[in-house]
């Protein structure tokens, strides 16, 4: 009987997609395994990256896709429109390419959806497209029966080229860590309004396209940028332990150092959500090399989005591949998610 | 968020850990010192604490979580109840706890219906929407009992009622000071429940133990602050009560809370999940409150639950050991493998106030130096 309390092995769960541990484990089974033996050249699904990574001439191909799903699917600072787009540039901005070549928009839509809505979207995403200078170039659309499906899931894929490709596991220790703003905006305000909390409003959503941020930094100081991750779902705890395994390194975060608004702060205490551990959606972690940190960071502050950045952590040889907590009174592990977090009230 | 100036200066804790390390060289040998609050654990666990302790400084979490020590009949009843198709209303955190053979998530899955509240209040709120019965299967310390308590007095409709799992904390630490083989030389006392019960409430138990307590709150200074003035007492072999949490505690407590509770309530013998029988540990309904006493309103059939057969890693669980505070998650060979939040074997790993499921969300590791 007790066996219902876990979830029977033959069936997805919902912490399968939050993002953490659970998600990792069952792409790696299932996806990873048997893709990865199949011919190919380059950065491909093995290195379970944000995207891929194809040679053509002396430069690389970036592709990347992404299928948004969000409850609700309007919230404060976006909606999925906005979403699906920068999501896109920005998975493709974190391999190098800040440039977007091209985009591509499928959109699944439930019977009786508003067509209202449908048109708020697609205004967003334009609007998302103009500030990221990406162009949707083809598309599809689909309408499954009511119940089929919760309202609109869209999918976008994008490429764009680059001469350097970035990857999530070039950090070596002495590297420091870059985070570009102010963490866990998005998870709590989709949280806050999606369980209707009554915390909004200072809560705003980070969602946007950080190409333009990105490519100030390449641009800038070409080659001190080690390794690259917008810490999307899991938060920035799940990337830097991504990071810190994949790159053979351990990472030692200043917890005071970490740019969190006195609103995420509070609502994070009142539900018992640690900020780090949710999701952002306009915000990357940039692996340094040491001389080239406090420049990169005064380069990271003059730029619109990035006016809060900070270093938030050392690359270490101790403890490789997890993530140390200085929390300023005492060291301890910083656990990493196994799925997504839930508020304690809801 | 102005308390984290004053008491989330890490300046300032150094200089207590220096303090604490400095009353350790004077003391000359280990001591073992235990809090009785997961609120404690919590924040010693959050800030990274026990890294500034000194290494002869055992702090041990003692029983301190209501959740975890709800005994497994006590679970039991909250589940044959809810089988027998009454709504049993319940903290979240009491959700997963595991019954002999069955959780209340579980009666859940197999068909009966259990409400998530937050507060005692809430119940009431959900018996007026309905005409079936509604129990609260109440869990928490005197502090939590004081919320109950005031929705009796106030007179709630028919169809509520209470089974109460209600704790009462000084009893245990009799128990716990009384243990054979026992290294507590001092106790930090949860400054929320003094609150309510004062701060001397514990006098006669440094008078009969000859061991020292102090009330501390939740905050890094505060935690670090008590352990000063505990091992200043244990130094100098002063056994007294010291109240560091002045800012919300006095010496009498709330008395018209006091008041209320203890109109409602009387305390019994009754076991603590794990750790013993403790005499008036638990807190029953008094008898002129019987008929919203759901042990006297309803027959709870128990007997019917042990035809099951009970699950089979429950046997390897030390959460008993764990919330007695004579071993730690490290000594468990269950914690963070087959025992994790998701799928929680013990007690522990359940409530956010149990020694287990803190230490699993602050990384599994609370002495970084230690284990390097």
């Amino acid at each position: 009987m007790t066996l219902l309390m876990q979830a029977p092995a033959g069936r997805i769960t919902l912490k399968q997609g939050g993002g953490g541990r659970a998600m990792r484990a069952l792409i790696e089974r299932l996806f990873v395994r048997d893709f990865a033996t199949l011919p190919f050249e380059g950065v491909g699904i093995a290195a379970m990256d944000d995207g891929a990574a194809v040679r053509i001439g002396d430069e690389w191909l970036v592709i990347t896709t992404d299928s948004h799903v969000i409850h609700p699917i309007f919230f404060p600072g976006g909606d999925i429109g906005r979403l699906s787009i920068c999501g896109t540039v920005n998975d493709l901005a974190m391999m190098g390419a800040t440039n977007v070549l091209a985009l591509t928009c499928s959109v699944i839509l439930e019977e009786g959806f508003a067509m209202e809505s449908l048109e708020a979207i697609q205004r967003s995403m334009i609007a998302a497209c103009r500030e990221a200078n990406a162009p949707v170039v083809t598309g599809d659309t689909k309408v499954m029966g009511r119940r089929e499906l919760d309202g609109v899931v869209i999918n976008t894929c994008g490429i764009g080229l680059t001469r350097t490709v970035v990857r999530d596991n070039g950090l070596s220790a002495g590297d420091r860590i870059i985070v570009t703003g102010n963490i866990a905006e998005h998870g709590l305000a989709v949280m806050a309004a999606r369980h209707s909390l009554g915390l909004e409003g200072d809560l705003v959503s980070d969602v946007a396209p950080m190409n333009s941020l990105i490519a100030s930094v390449l641009d800038g100081f070409p080659g001190a940028v080690a390794a690259m991750k917008d810490p999307t779902r899991g938060g920035v705890s799940s990337a830097l332990h991504e990071m810190a395994a994949k790159s053979g390194v351990g990472i030692v975060l200043d917890e005071r150092a970490i740019p969190v608004t006195p609103a995420v702060r509070a609502v994070g205490e009142l539900l018992g959500i640690d900020p780090l551990h949710v999701a952002n959606e306009g915000k990357a972690l940039i692996g340094v090399h040491a001389d080239r940190a406090d420049a990169v960071l005064q380069l990271l502050r003059a730029h619109p989005l990035g006016r809060s950045a900070a270093i938030i952590g050392t690359c270490t040889t101790e403890r490789l591949g997890s993530v140390i907590l200085d929390t300023g009174f005492g060291r301890r592990l910083l656990a990493e998610p196994e799925g997504e977090p839930l508020p304690r009230i809801c | 968020m102005t308390n984290d100036l004053q008491f989330r200066d890490p300046a300032l804790a150094r200089s207590l850990a220096a303090e604490l390390k400095r009353l350790m060289n004077e003391i000359g040998r280990p001591v073992a010192v235990m809090h009785v609050c997961g609120s404690h654990e919590q924040a010693i666990a959050r800030f990274g604490l026990r890294s500034l302790f000194p290494k002869s400084l055992d702090v041990i979490m003692g029983p301190g979580c209501p959740v975890c020590v709800t005994d497994l009949p006590e679970v039991d009843e909250g589940v044959v109840l809810a089988r027998q198709g009454v709504r049993v209303a319940t903290f979240g955190d009491m959700l997963r706890v595991p019954g002999t053979v069955q959780s209340l998530a579980d009666a859940q899955a197999s068909g009966a219906t259990i409400d998530i509240v937050y507060s005692p209040q809430q119940a009431v709120e959900l018996a007026k929407t309905t005409d079936e019965e509604v129990v609260l299967f109440a869990s928490g310390f005197e502090t939590t009992a004081v919320a109950t308590a005031a929705v009796i007095l106030a007179g709630p409709p028919p169809n509520f009622s209470v089974l109460s799992a209600h704790k009462y904390i000084p009893p245990v630490m009799e128990i716990v000071a009384e243990m054979p083989g026992s290294r507590v030389e001092g106790f930090l006392a949860a400054g929320h429940a003094a609150t309510i019960t004062g701060s001397a409430v514990f006098e006669p138990f440094v008078e009969r133990h000859r061991v020292p307590v102090v009330v501390a709150g939740f905050e890094p200074i505060d935690i670090l602050a008590g352990l000063v003035e505990l091992l200043d007492l244990i130094r100098n072999r002063t056994p007294r009560v010291i109240n560091m949490f002045p800012r919300c505690v006095t010496a009498e407590g709330n008395l018209p809370a006091q008041k209320q509770l203890w109109r409602v309530f009387q305390t019994t013998g009754g076991r603590w999940r794990g750790i013993a029988h403790v005499p008036n540990g638990n807190l029953r309904l008094r008898d002129e409150f019987a008929h919203v006493d759901a042990r006297k309103r309803f027959t709870i059939d128990l007997p019917s639950l042990w035809d099951y057969a009970p699950p089979a890693l429950a046997g390897q669980c030390i959460c008993g050991e764990i919330m007695s505070g004579i071993r730690n998650p490290r000594d468990c060979r269950l914690f963070n493998r087959e025992c994790v939040p998701e799928t929680p074997v013990g007690a522990c790993m359940v409530s956010n106030e149990g020694t287990c499921k803190i230490w699993h969300l602050y990384g599994g590791v609370p002495d970084l130096e230690a284990t390097a």
